[in-house]
């Protein structure tokens, strides 16, 4: 166990947002079994009323999610110290099984939490609130989730020992190590760049189509291509583009360059991903419901804005990380 | 639609101005909270810093011998069998040792200096040449009340009472290691100490290749069984792990204030006054919606965190870097209660500042949901009903 | 043509199912066309108050319809109540409900402050709203610094700035004297010759005697006992 401030924020943070969606999934209960929009009783009055209080709590959970995902990664960089070996974040994750898991159940959180307050207030802004079912059933799975991320941050923090010489992100990515960490590293430069750049150029080209026309087809092959794009970029930052920001050819970490020696050039690299990725899945998984009328008037006067999202999340995304490929002095695929 | 939110919390500003008396409670309390877990981790993090500066110049690798598993003395001429090892420059024998002084209740180090030390950053002076000189720290002259030509009265080994002349003084900003440091010529502190003359306290030694020095380590165990290599990162990483593990504690401990202060909030927060609850019944009578009568809540509550926020991290700076951090240095410092008191300079990371505002900022947010929603969910009517 | 306000079988019970149970209303039948003045009247508790706020949606009723323009929205969820409120309606306090610490512009702002209006846009309106009501010079002035017909005209102010197509009046003559009362009606006036449709619930016989009333009701124990048209 290590003791620092950094990981007491964390895991009290993350009890508070645990105990509050706990609260909330209850309410959820409540809802779910008496929820009745043709009554006029004063319980459905309350009711209505207790899931502005559910709104409330998942937007709160969810602003907690994305500030606890920063802090989780600089907590990680700052412990790094404590294990000899380790160069990095990398390394501090390395230290046990249980820091990448940790971190991936907090990417999955991050979208689940923005998909459930992004349908709540579409759901909202129906007169029938034609989701409530839905909604509340998925409140009840990403209440455990948050729960699993608790967990999880606390299993790996009193599971690390700092005496563990750890590898750092030169060893963890270099390539003889078989972890999946490594893998990513080791793809091969040239086709994985190819696929990156194949798979973002159709994306870009589905959101155009997307916008200029209605057909469904578009929105859903929006959403496979934004789910594709987002696991290849991940697996490129590892493999490629984090070799061209560092102009290293063996640096592979994918968080060094949220740092200030890289002009916090990670930053929009990941807002630009995670932005662009979010709004398009968005129009996909909202196309099914266009059947409803009062949603469909509302996703109707929405949709471009999400492309429009969507579209400059990647743009921005595409434009940072290829000048350097493009204009940088390195040269990767010489070697 | 911006103009409108922006409107709301214009109000919310508005409001909080108009009911001083109870937030100025809560404000105080919360900047009091604010203060105290961040005077705990900024001296954490300025001593963290000290020890990581001062390690900054410290060899790479330290080569002590053990005797008995104690800490004894190392023949000189382990010197020249480690100086051949591939990889490693220079290897330094220094003779250093401890100092109490009964009267004045505090613990030096005394440092001999060899010809070749002639890096050390002086504030004024020069170093001592003679037998009858000495150099020392800021604290050391703070405790004596002496200055630069002055004498410094020093018992040695044999009870003998000796002068030296001040003839140079550490920089004031200089870190913890020469802020309780004396300087004596090298054959002088042998003298001092009664130490033998082919003997030193432990050898530095400079390693060309910072990613071998965990093998040149082994290497120099394995030559000299009984020597006890340590290397500057292990050093290092001790020190991290200590500050942070006491840091750690000492907020721990201070989470119960926070737990406490939750309940203050709580308690703040639910008890709405009737003028209050009138005022939002006309707001949702005059077309505010449970969502707006949220947002007002919100921002007022954003606003004193940030207030309180901003006001503890400045009073927690001053306490620290300018009085000294009076209130918290026992606590933390621990084992250097002897140490002569000394100047911390600034260090503050934003990543501190993050930390500390996720540990205060949003368990306050957290404690006003509900109290916050239930006002908000008044009815319209009420106004009309009254 | 339709009424711009039709409820049918209005019902309203507080606290149902609980010893304390109060039928506020029952089976209410109100109609009011585009443009007319309706006055309630009946003595306190007689529902007229409950009436106004089902009418205003400000709360729901327990059976019934109540048709805005045609549309029901007795079965509204409340926030879009809140959007009737804000758009449709101006409500015009018997206690005149301002907020006393702040200045009149500050108070008669408030509803649009959810709105999407700019911020520009808000204080012209703001602006013509105190000219036409003779508040300009006070405008800067703490609510509590005002006289009793001020804090009418701020009240009203207050009920126009989201140039509502319906004012709704509760008691609005309870707290002033003759004179006061006769600049309410004037202004009043004024509203209804601007085509506002106006609706007031009242005792005072000063109001509903006056030659703007087009329509009367009178309440009785929770039900209509009396409509003429005038």
């Amino acid at each position: 166990m290590i003791l620092n401030p950094g990981i007491l924020a964390l895991l009290f943070g993350s009890t508070i947002a645990f105990v509050m969606l706990l609260y909330a999934a209850g309410l959820g209960v409540k809802i779910l079994s008496r929820w009745d929009p043709q009554s006029s009783s004063e319980e459905q009055l309350l009711l209505e009323r207790k899931t502005y209080l559910v709104s409330t709590i998942v937007n709160f959970a969810f602003g907690f999610e994305i500030l606890s995902g920063l802090l989780f990664i600089y907590t990680v960089e700052d412990i790094h110290r404590l294990f000899i070996g380790a160069m990095c974040a990398t390394g501090a994750l390395n230290a046990n099984q249980i820091g990448w898991l940790a971190l991936l159940i907090k990417i999955i959180l991050f979208f689940a939490a923005a998909l459930w307050v992004h349908f709540n207030r579409l759901d909202q802004r129906a007169e029938d609130t034609p989701l409530v079912r839905p909604k509340y059933l998925g409140l009840l799975l990403l209440t455990p989730l948050v729960g699993l991320d608790l967990f999880l941050q606390y299993s790996y923090f009193t599971g690390l020992q700092p005496e563990i010489i750890t590898s750092c992100c030169g060893s963890l990515f270099s390539l003889g190590n078989d972890s999946v960490a490594s893998e990513l590293a080791g793809l091969p430069a040239k086709p994985t760049m190819l696929a990156f750049f194949l798979i973002a150029g159709s994306c870009l080209i589905i959101q155009t189509l997307c916008l200029a026309s209605k057909k469904a087809i578009f929105r859903y092959l929006l959403f496979v291509n934004a789910l594709a794009l987002f696991f290849i970029s991940m697996a490129s930052i590892v493999s490629f583009i984090s070799l061209y920001i560092y102009q290293m050819p063996t640096h592979h970490c994918p968080f060094d360059m949220l740092q200030q020696n890289y002009a916090f050039v990670g930053y929009p690299i990941y807002i630009g991903l995670f932005t662009g990725t979010l709004f398009g899945l968005i129009p996909g998984l909202s196309q099914p419901l266009k059947k409803i009328a009062s949603l469909k008037r509302e996703i109707d006067k929405y949709e471009r804005r999400w492309l429009l999202l969507s579209f400059f999340g990647i743009v921005i995304f595409l434009l940072i990380v290829a000048w350097p490929i493009l204009f940088g002095p390195f040269i990767l695929l010489g070697y | 639609m911006i103009s409108g939110k922006l409107k709301i919390l214009e109000h919310a500003l508005l409001s909080m101005g108009r009911r001083k008396q109870k937030n100025f409670a809560i404000i105080a309390v919360y900047t009091l909270t604010v203060a105290t877990l961040a005077s705990i981790l900024f001296l954490t993090q300025s001593l963290r810093t000290e020890a990581r500066n001062v390690l900054l110049d410290a060899p790479d690798l330290v080569v002590q011998r053990l005797a008995a598993g104690r800490h004894d003395l190392i023949p000189n001429h382990y010197a020249e069998k480690i100086g051949q090892l591939p990889g490693v420059g220079n290897v330094t024998p220094r003779i250093w040792g401890y100092y109490y002084d009964s009267l004045k209740k505090v613990n030096f180090t005394l440092m001999g200096i060899g010809p070749k030390e002639r890096d050390l950053q002086l504030f004024s002076g020069e170093l001592p040449k003679t037998a009858k000189q000495c150099a020392l720290g800021n604290g050391i002259a703070k405790a004596y009340g002496v200055e630069l030509g002055d004498s410094l009265v020093l018992v040695d080994s044999q009870n003998r009472t000796l002068l030296y002349e001040i003839t140079g003084l550490f920089d004031h900003q200089s870190n913890l290691l020469t802020n309780d440091l004396i300087l004596l010529t090298e054959p002088e502190l042998r003298r001092f100490f009664n130490l033998p003359a082919d003997r030193a306290t432990d050898l530095a030694v400079q390693v060309y290749n910072q990613r071998e020095i965990a093998t040149l380590a082994k290497k120099i165990k394995y030559e000299l069984p009984d020597t006890r290599p340590v290397g500057k990162t292990e050093i290092l990483h001790t020190y991290d792990t200590v500050f942070n593990w006491r840091s750690g504690i000492m907020l721990t401990v201070f989470v119960s204030a926070l737990i406490a202060f939750c309940i203050l909030a709580w308690d703040k927060a639910t008890g709405i006054s009737a003028e209050e609850k009138r005022e939002i019944g006309i707001l949702k009578a005059i077309g505010w919606d449970t969502t707006d009568v949220l947002m007002l809540k919100f921002w007022e509550g954003l606003a004193v965190s940030l207030s309180s926020f901003l006001l503890g991290s400045s009073i927690a700076y001053l306490h620290i870097y300018f009085y000294g951090a009076s209130v918290l240095t026992p606590v933390i410092q621990g084992w250097s209660v002897l140490f002569p008191e000394f100047q911390l300079t600034p260090a503050i990371d934003l990543y501190q500042i993050f930390v500390l505002a996720i540990l205060t900022i949003v368990p306050y947010i957290a404690c006003t949901v509900i109290p916050s929603w239930k006002s908000a969910i008044t009815d319209p009517d009420s106004v009309m009903r009254s | 043509m339709a009424a711009l306000i039709q409820t049918e079988a209005l019902c309203k019970i507080y606290n149902r199912q609980r010893p304390d149970e109060v039928q506020a209303l029952s089976e209410i039948d109100f109609t009011i066309e585009q443009g007319e003045v309706a006055v309630l009247k009946g003595p306190s508790g007689s529902g007229k108050t409950s009436l106004l706020s089902l009418i205003g949606g400000m709360t729901r009723p327990t059976s019934g319809s109540i048709l805005l323009s045609g549309n029901d929205i007795a079965k509204l969820p409340e926030r879009f109540l809140a959007g009737i409120r804000r758009k449709s309606f101006g409500f015009i306090f018997q206690q005149f409900n301002l907020l006393r610490d702040l200045s009149v512009r500050d108070n008669i702002l408030l509803p649009l402050y959810p709105t999407e209006l700019k911020t520009a846009e808000m204080q012209k309106r703001a602006g013509e709203i105190l000219e036409s009501l003779d508040l300009a010079s006070k405008q800067k002035m703490k609510v509590r610094q005002l006289s009793g017909g001020e804090q009418q005209r701020a009240a009203i102010a207050r009920a126009l700035i989201n140039r509502p197509q319906i004012i709704i009046a509760d008691e609005p003559s309870a707290h002033l004297d003759s004179k006061l009362t006769e600049e309410l009606l004037a202004i009043l006036t004024r509203l209804k010759t601007e085509g506002k449709t106006i609706i007031i619930a009242t005792h005072d016989p000063s109001i509903y005697q006056h030659e703007l009333i087009d329509r009367s009701y009178l309440m009785h124990d929770g039900s209509l006992v009396e409509a003429e048209q005038l």
